[in-house]
């Protein structure tokens, strides 16, 4: 008994912390992308492009806030980086999160350059949005389209 | 097990279809006819005349695409007389896409009184045989002894927001370097866009 209330109250405050934590979209450049990354070692990474304009990818987004619940356990963060322009940060991007209640952490790619943040992400990476990227320690995978939960929880499990 | 083998040959089959390959500057650019807004079918033999092509991938409905549409106006009506005009092709599939139907495209142009074709491509095949990926895409093509030639495959420019003080004008570039018989420096680019709309697998 002691047990299950422990569990709830540990569940309330996890909620309660993500909750909150989701409600900010922080900038975010490549070069901070990529020591985040590093820094996480044993931990997997799945990196979702998305923007407020694209249809695709706010269809799919519940498959990440999906899967990151689903694997609280494992060692998963799920990072949502909206290529936005900054312009729209308080106007779109902010609204759009706090509306659609997303849990996962959100940025908003700081960079201006695509002929040079592009490759940088990912070399084979043409542009089309929606793009997701799952790395876990030297393990890559860039997927250049829109995920079905059972493709996301397939590459997933796959890496 | 079988299940996962099934799930596989599908992602498979998924990421087969999706990965057709972009062209690059130097490769042939095939021609194609396909139906216009006003009922005619378009090729690059209906421009005897042209030196050479911009061919846009671009939609009714993307973000992005809306955002290039005034300049892709402009550079038709500064490069068409110079003789390279634009052609511009929908990639969506209207099924997948319910704004990028023929009717609808037809809407777009009458209405923003395109002066250059804008194709519909029946089952995307033109769409596959450039490896058009988003919208836009754009392609420059010249005319040569060989054929018609992809010069330059990306953005029209660096600056999709269109607030940049200095914005480094790719296609324009291209062209002005095709004109003085001169190979373009930058000849691909990178850009954020709408992922070509398919209709699901099943």
């Amino acid at each position: 008994m002691k047990k299950i209330r422990v569990f709830i109250i540990f569940g309330f405050l996890l909620l309660y912390s993500t909750t909150f934590y989701g409600q900010q979209v922080k900038l975010i450049t490549v070069d901070q992308l990529q020591e985040r990354i590093k820094k996480g070692k044993d931990s997997t990474y799945v990196v979702n492009f998305w923007a407020t304009w694209c249809a695709p990818c706010i269809k799919e987004l519940p498959h990440f806030e999906k899967l990151s619940q689903e694997h609280k356990s494992e060692k998963l963060a799920v990072l949502l980086i909206s290529v936005d322009f900054k312009s729209k940060l308080n106007s779109a991007v902010v609204p759009f999160v706090k509306r659609k209640k997303i849990k996962n952490e959100v940025f908003l790619l700081n960079e201006s350059n695509p002929q040079e943040y592009i490759d940088r992400i990912e070399p084979s990476w043409s542009g089309s949005i929606p793009a997701t990227l799952l790395i876990r320690n030297e393990k890559r995978k860039f997927i250049e389209s829109e995920l079905t939960y059972e493709q996301l929880i397939t590459e997933y499990k796959k890496l | 097990m079988k299940k996962y083998i099934s799930i596989m040959l599908f992602l498979t089959a998924f990421l087969s279809q999706a990965q057709s390959k972009t062209l690059k500057a130097g490769e042939a650019a095939p021609d194609f006819k396909l139906i216009n807004v006003d009922n005619k079918e378009v090729s690059f033999e209906s421009y005897p005349k042209a030196k050479g092509f911009i061919v846009v991938f671009t939609c009714n409905t993307c973000p992005y695409a809306k955002a290039y549409e005034q300049r892709i106006i402009d550079l038709d009506k500064k490069f068409k007389p110079e003789g390279y005009p634009v052609i511009a092709i929908n990639p969506n599939d209207p099924e997948a896409s319910k704004a990028d139907t023929f009717a609808k495209m037809q809407d777009l142009a009458k209405e923003k009184k395109y002066a250059f074709p804008y194709l519909f491509d029946k089952g995307q095949v033109v769409t596959d045989q450039y490896g058009a990926k988003h919208t836009p895409h754009l392609f420059v093509v010249s005319k040569s002894a060989k054929g018609t030639v992809v010069e330059y495959t990306g953005a029209i420019d660096n600056d999709p927001e269109g607030d940049k003080e200095v914005k480094t004008k790719y296609v324009e570039e291209v062209i002005s370097a095709l004109q003085k018989n001169q190979k373009p420096t930058i000849t691909e680019t990178k850009e954020i866009g709408c992922t070509v709309k398919r209709k699901a697998k099943v």
